[in-house]
């Protein structure tokens, strides 16, 4: 990933749908900038507003205020046939009264190239997404998963400066899905375009980004890589909607070299890594993720203790459930299965938790 | 097992429905049925059969007057055709792909109403209508009359299958060509239009038929000279009836099933 020029930027941009005290705030007031030739995925719940984010940089609606910029230019005010963006609907939106070479020529033909430049784009787009053989098919004749190939070479076709794609592995089974993501990367690396991926699924965005922007109610919660974003996780939203967390309820003692030191209910003491621009103080919540903490025989040093309440056996890994001292909730802790593992531990024994160095990270709440 | 028992058990098991649907179809067209057999009869009463023959055929493709009304039947209902398709088309196109406007509901109301008034009370308004401009301004288009006529109560009937047509059409198909930067006349011509042209093709069909084979309306405001199909078949069975009216009807049935099977050809060769 080169660490280039901007590509998009959203500038305070708001979209409010209706008037008056029926209005509904889709965006309020989001900024982001996505960098050329990156990945770069909306991520959060249906309502969250990252598809109103894509519309409004696809030009099918307008912002309410704030700016679009692509490289620099307010694209905001144009209408979608002006502006050199395409997009994968998630429906895919194929044209079903052309054949799989006209609707990938489309765009180039609407741009007034030549036939024969045409031509040998859609040839070229045909063998980027290996459906060659069906060039003269109705689109109504391939499956879902060719289907969606079409209208990814079609939204490619004309050399967009982004591709915006809406949901576009949601209709496919789990298989093909695996097999799309790993194609999409492809397409990306070898296109140079650069993606902005619009899903509510948290794998698929680990998977595939660069950098992921978590967003809820209008707003962008939390913009960083996928490692960013699970191992330091800046809100409770975040840390929630990606994988799956403990969080610990504790009082802040104190800050020393960027970390800050808690008292947890339990009475323990730990270190956590403080986000960006937070201050903390006062009561706190710190977030572990379950993989980030080893368990440890009752006798031993440990971050915090606790009783074994369930251990569950995953095949790959093992999750154990433990009841900490003054906490409601069960403690989780993920470990790697070994062969011939089995780490001896028992419901009812008396256990303790060690956290690993910097993986308990304070909330912003 | 007694719920999925009930649930297999489809309405054609019911005592009697089979009966019935025979019955039905019985009513529907055995008079039909039987004004066709009787076209070819030989002889000139429709009440005596005498033997088989095409001669009524004959008498009726040669009869001048069946002539003039089958051209003037022609003339009104493909303009009348046309032209009503063409604002239904417009129409339909104002009331599904823009943004909705005040008194977009009412304006549906005013298209379809026409489908509820009964027809004599449009034909004595259309008349009422026609003998003000000849009165007051000295205006009569002739047979121009009967096409404005015709033409007003066939838009309904043109509207509903294009109207349905753009309902059913995804919306996402006009914003990937806009995406594909299709100017809104391009996304048009190369997307809308196209997907539209069997809902245009049912709204053609549903129309002529309608003008085609309008009594009513045409009966009230037919000058001389402008008798229609219709119109001549009423005429004829006043007098002494011969079997060139069932070959004449026979003529005309004909020519509608042509078209209605020609539409739901189409529909169906279009929907798959």
């Amino acid at each position: 990933m080169a660490a280039g020029q901007t590509a998009i930027e959203a500038k305070g941009v708001t979209k409010q749908f209706g008037a008056g005290p029926d209005a509904v705030k889709a965006l309020d007031n989001v900024s982001v900038s996505i960098r050329e030739n990156e990945f770069f995925t909306l991520l959060g719940p249906s309502g969250c507003g990252k598809t109103t984010l894509l519309r409004l940089i696809a030009g099918f609606d307008f912002p309410t205020e704030g700016e679009i910029l692509l490289y620099g230019q307010d694209i905001a005010p144009l209408p979608p046939f002006k502006r050199p963006v395409n997009t994968v609907f998630q429906s895919y939106a194929l044209f079903p009264h052309m054949t799989v070479a006209q609707n990938i020529g489309f765009g180039l033909e609407m741009l007034g190239k030549p036939r024969s430049e045409i031509d040998a784009r859609v040839t070229q787009m045909l063998q980027l997404v290996r459906m060659e053989e069906l060039r003269n098919r109705r689109t109504s004749q391939i499956s879902g998963g060719q289907q969606q190939r079409v209208a990814l070479a079609r939204a490619l076709a004309p050399a967009p400066k982004v591709l915006l794609l809406d949901e576009p592995l949601s209709a496919l089974d789990a298989k093909l899905r695996k097999d799309m993501q790993i194609e999409l990367k492809r397409l990306q690396h070898e296109t140079g375009i650069t993606f902005i991926f619009v899903t509510h699924d948290q794998e698929e965005a680990l998977t595939m980004s660069d950098r992921i922007a978590v967003m809820s109610k209008g707003n962008i919660l939390q913009v960083g890589s996928p490692r960013d974003i699970y191992d330091r996780p800046s809100e409770r939203f975040v840390a929630n909607f990606i994988g799956e967390t403990n969080f610990l309820a504790g009082e802040m003692a104190g800050v020393s070299g960027g970390e800050a030191s808690v008292k947890l209910t339990g009475g323990s003491v730990i270190t956590a890594g403080i986000p960006e621009g937070l201050k903390p103080s006062g009561k706190v919540t710190i977030v572990v993720r379950p993989e980030h903490a080893d368990l440890v025989q009752g006798e031993t040093p440990a971050d915090l203790r606790g009783v074994l309440e369930n251990v569950v056996y995953f095949g790959t890994d093992t999750h154990y459930y433990v009841k900490l001292d003054g906490s409601p909730e069960p403690f989780i802790i993920r470990q790697q299965n070994t062969r011939g593992g089995g780490q001896g531990f028992a419901r009812g024994d008396k256990v303790g938790i060690a956290l690993e160095a910097h993986s308990a990270q304070v909330l912003r709440d | 097992m007694a719920t999925s028992a009930f649930k297999h058990r489809d309405v054609k098991d019911q005592p009697g429905f089979g009966a019935m649907a025979i019955i039905c179809l019985l009513v529907l067209y055995v008079p039909i049925l039987i004004l066709m057999i009787w076209s070819f009869n030989s002889g000139s009463l429709v009440t005596h059969w005498e033997g088989v023959s095409l001669q009524w055929y004959g008498v009726a493709l040669q009869n001048e007057d069946f002539h003039n009304a089958a051209k003037n039947t022609l003339i009104i209902s493909i303009t009348a055709t046309l032209v009503s398709t063409t604002f239904a088309t417009m129409a339909a196109i104002g009331m599904t792909r823009v943004k909705a406007w005040r008194g977009m509901g009412a304006s549906f109301m005013v298209i379809n109403l026409p489908l509820m008034v009964p027809e004599i009370i449009t034909a004595v308004a259309t008349l009422s209508f026609f003998a003000l401009l000849a009165g007051k301004l000295d205006l009569n288009f002739g047979i121009g009359n009967i096409i404005i006529a015709h033409t007003v109560f066939c838009i309904p009937f043109a509207y509903m299958p294009i109207r349905a047509r753009l309902e059913d059409m995804d919306l996402t198909l006009e914003n990937a060509a806009a995406d594909l930067y299709a100017t809104p006349w391009n996304a048009f011509r190369r997307v809308t239009f196209p997907l539209m042209i069997p809902g245009i093709l049912s709204g053609l069909a549903l129309a002529f038929i309608v003008s085609f084979d309008d009594f009513t309306i045409t009966q009230l405001i037919a000058g001389p000279g402008q008798t229609t199909l219709p119109l001549y078949i009423w005429n004829q069975i006043r007098r002494p009836m011969t079997p060139e009216i069932n070959a004449i009807s026979t003529i005309l049935l004909l020519v509608s099933i042509l078209f209605v099977s020609v539409s739901f050809l189409i529909a169906r060769r279009r929907s798959k």
